[in-house]
């Protein structure tokens, strides 16, 4: 493939220099390989997009380019000549940033000091900060923008903190920026704002590498774009030569099959009713995450929602399971408000949440396989007092079997095992509570083709035993497996509903995805 | 998503390579324990006597009651620094009980019996401890400020409510039907003080209630990943505060047993006790990240560092070098705990 890269670029005119360049790049995480071979070129003052779905392997292609991780195989080639990074500090000396879609701003102190942070400019053993102030100046003038060097970072707003980020990069001769989802949380007029800056850089001969999920947002800036599909790159071409549909067919695939409804049996009444429910965003601002949506599930149904970053997904699913308190409307489990229940009581009563971040939220890390699978049951297997081994080990047996967890044994470590089956284990630990309705936040999120099609089967089979299953996704593809209906959110609302034969462009049409927000 | 994956690498590695080096690790505290009762037994020939051993226990048993307390509020990733305090204002309620409660509108004192007066004080510890725990479950107050400010107000008040003296001669007196204050101190079963036989039940207890309780599963689950647990149905608020009133009692008893040993409580008993028994929880292995650690570790971290201290004091080295020693052990300790961690922890 790096033949047909360089022939590509021969194709072009002849000033698109390579500047930095992967060769058969590979990285594996045990027994997962992240990125297969892949190859990869960033050209002189160009855009290069990355386009892939969530777990397709652009983060990690990004860290490795920008000296966060090293890659198990392969050449990383700079000017030409082969290099290795061994710090993300090591890639910036040599002109390579990365700005991540966190930003990594100090929101206490100033623009100037987040700028120079790390590097200061020293002068008699001081901080030299007026050369300072003027640098930090000369930059915001560069980048045409209007932001004083001495306010803080934390008053600005978030596309203006976006705009610092660069100026930082710039500060230290960045030749290469790594731009990953840059516009996720921007308004729209600040999207156009980093768009005119990201034009003026690369008049200056900045080669930016950007990721976006807004494709249609992403192609307006575009000059070459590369696909990705599970950690091998399936496409590359100039902007000239592409659409939006050739994006999403070299994304999705073509043969994509991750199980279909399951049928055959009759739904019951409706599980879970939620009534208008709104969740006010954190920050104590104005809108709401969750706007006034409304949504019912029967026993033996499986819906999907789907939706871009923020859209609301997991504060719906986090208000619903108790995590977060509503500021209006009901969430009825079985015809009973739920209202004033505490998660523990939830589970109880048969509702329970399988979290988007199964390191954060949904595993303990330090205890063993088993005792994560027990944990939310626990209550149920208390005899006089003591915890029933007897009970606790056929249960830990049962639920390794009917989710397939691939583990050395209950003693494992959690850590021990691949992503997918972490996964495996927070399902199950829910699944041993008898849920009657199962709410899962990106279950797909960071595992492999194979394990998703198994955490989809699994899915399939609670529902054929009556379960109310909703889980929401970020990748359209997998709205098609086992949903009998898809519910597309945006801005908190549900902007459109379907049943399972629709087709990709409606429902990312529906999400504000084709549409430049 | 990359940090799952690279934890399950290093595991992997490290469970094929370093089994050898895990069993020391593990049996560290252990270890340690036989090298200091060796070193001192060749050093000096008054060490390796039970009688010795039966005394140094009883030293051991006061530490050791702080250190369960507060193994089970480090397993919850919190720390209580006010034990040593809430130890000295336990042994002076205990006092003020002992030497009759006036009520001036009867005109008669009352003197209680002494298991009121023990049941009475465990109550006031775990009072105390139970403000810790409301201030830090629900007032959101760092662990580290809590109990630093409870351990300034608890010291204070023992020193309000004796003006600053000592409760001499708690002996009690038969004609009132109050002796016996005296029992655990210095009372002997089969030839075992009181205070150790005290400790040991306590361990046991202790060890039951987290290896075998759900408390104790929901105490792991929440120390090692307290959102986690949150959604999975603990009851997180409560374990805390649950356990920080556990460290409370058990504060309250080693202030009982202690002002038995004395036969008198002092306002200013029990000052940085709290530093020795996070000591001894730290050498026991448990992690002050949380989700870590047993009793058993706590028992042995505590031996090691009694054992040794009065070991240095019984070959005569000068107290000055007692602490030293005592550091480097105690940094040692968490040195290794930082290996042995490490990898679990990236």
């Amino acid at each position: 493939m790096a033949a047909k890269i360089k022939s590509a670029n021969k194709a072009n005119d002849a000033a698109d220099l390579v500047v930095l360049e992967a060769r058969n790049v590979s990285k594996s995480f045990g027994n997962i390989h992240a990125l297969k071979a892949v190859n990869f070129a960033v050209l002189k003052g160009k855009v290069t997009t990355l386009f892939g779905e969530n777990g397709a392997g652009k983060s990690t292609l990004m860290k490795i380019l920008s000296g966060i991780i090293q890659p198990s195989g392969g050449e990383i080639l700079l000017d030409g000549a082969a290099v290795t990074f061994s710090s993300s500090t090591n890639a910036r000396n040599r002109g390579i940033s990365i700005i991540h879609q966190e930003l990594s701003l100090a929101q206490n102190l100033s623009v100037r000091d987040n700028i120079f942070m790390g590097r200061e400019i020293v002068k008699f053993g001081q901080v030299d900060f007026a050369e300072e102030e003027r640098q930090a100046r000369a930059l915001m003038i560069e980048l045409q923008q209007d932001i004083d060097p001495l306010t803080k970072v934390e008053d600005l707003r978030l596309g203006q903190q976006q705009i610092v980020e660069i100026a930082r990069s710039l500060s230290v001769n960045s030749r290469i920026l790594i731009m990953d989802e840059p516009t996720s949380a921007l308004s729209a007029t600040e999207v156009e704002l980093l768009f005119r800056v990201v034009e003026g850089l690369k008049a200056k001969g900045v080669s930016i590498v950007y990721i976006s999920h807004h494709l249609e947002e992403a192609l307006q800036i575009t000059d070459y774009a590369v696909v990705l599909r599970d950690g091998a790159m399936t496409a590359y071409a100039p902007r000239g030569d592409i659409d939006l549909e050739w994006i999403v067919r070299n994304m999705v695939g073509e043969n994509f099959d991750l199980g279909s409804p399951p049928n055959g049996y009759e739904m019951g009444k409706v599980a879970l009713a939620i009534e208008d429910l709104t969740v006010p965003s954190k920050g104590g601002s104005a809108f709401n995450v969750v706007d006034h949506l409304s949504l019912s599930v029967r026993a033996g149904e499986i819906v999907c929602i789907y939706g871009l970053m923020g859209a609301g997904r997991t504060e719906m699913m986090e208000c619903v399971a108790g995590r977060l308190k509503p500021s209006g409307g009901r969430v009825l489990l079985e015809g009973q408000d739920v209202a004033g229940l505490r998660i523990a009581e939830r589970i109880t009563s048969g509702l329970s949440l399988v979290p988007e971040d199964r390191q954060r939220d949904g595993l303990v890390q330090t205890m063993s396989v088993g005792q994560n699978l027990s944990l939310a049951s626990i209550r149920t297997f208390v005899k006089n007092l003591f915890v029933s081994n007897a009970d606790e080990v056929s249960l830990i047996e049962r639920s390794i079997k009917q989710v397939h967890i691939k583990t050395s044994g209950s003693r494992a470590a959690i850590g021990s095992l691949s992503g997918g089956n972490q996964q495996k284990v927070v399902i199950g630990k829910m699944m041993a509570t008898n849920p009657k309705v199962l709410l899962l936040d990106e279950p797909s999120r960071g595992i492999d083709v194979g394990a998703k099609g198994e955490v989809f089967k699994l899915l399939a089979e609670g529902a054929k035993r009556g379960l109310a299953v909703i889980y929401s996704t970020s990748e359209v593809g997998e709205c098609f497996s086992v949903a009998h209906r898809i519910v597309v959110l945006r801005r908190g609302r549900i902007s459109a509903e379907f049943t399972a034969n629709t087709t990709k462009e409606a429902i990312m049409a529906a999400s504000g995805e084709s549409n430049a927000a | 998503m990359s940090e799952a994956k690279s934890t399950s690498v290093i595991t992997v590695a490290s469970t094929k390579k370093f089994d050898i080096g895990e069993l020391f690790l593990e049996g560290r505290a252990f270890l340690a324990l036989v090298v200091i009762i060796a070193v001192f037994s060749f050093l000096s020939p008054n060490y390796f006597t039970v009688s010795n051993f039966l005394i140094m226990a009883s030293h051991v048993a006061i530490y050791g009651l702080l250190a369960i307390g507060m193994l089970l509020v480090v397993l919850n990733g919190g720390i209580d620094l006010s034990v040593g305090s809430v130890l000295g204002l336990s042994g002076i309620v205990a006092g003020y009980l002992m030497k009759g409660i006036e009520l001036k509108s009867f005109g008669v004192i009352l003197f209680e019996p002494v298991w009121v007066v023990a049941l009475l004080t465990c109550l006031a510890g775990a009072v105390l401890g139970g403000v810790n725990g409301v201030l830090i479950a629900y007032l959101r107050v760092p662990a580290f400020v809590a109990t630093l400010g409870v351990m300034y107000v608890a010291r204070g008040v023992a020193l309000l409510i004796t003006n600053g003296l000592t409760f001499n001669s708690l002996g009690g007196r038969p004609e009132l039907g109050n002796t016996g204050f005296d029992w655990l101190g210095f009372n002997r079963i089969l030839n075992v003080p009181i205070g150790v036989i005290v400790l040991a039940l306590l361990a046991v207890l202790v060890g039951l209630l987290l290896s075998r309780t759900a408390f104790g599963r929901w105490l792991y689950a929440s120390g090692g990943n307290m959102r986690a647990a949150e959604l999975s149905g603990v009851p997180v608020k409560r374990v805390q505060i649950a356990v920080y009133a556990l460290s409370g009692v058990c504060a309250a008893i080693a202030g009982l047993v202690l002002s038995s040993q004395l036969t008198s409580a002092g306002p200013t008993a029990g000052t940085t006790y709290e530093l020795t028994a996070i000591a001894a929880v730290v050498v026991g292995g448990a992690a002050l990240t949380g989700g870590r650690g047993t009793v058993r570790g706590t028992m042995l971290g505590a031996f090691v560092i009694g054992f040794l201290s009065d070991g240095l004091v019984i070959i005569g080295v000068s107290s000055y070098w007692q602490t030293v020693f005592t550091g480097a052990v105690i940094v040692l300790a968490v040195l290794l705990n930082s290996i042995q961690y490490r990898g679990a922890r990236k």
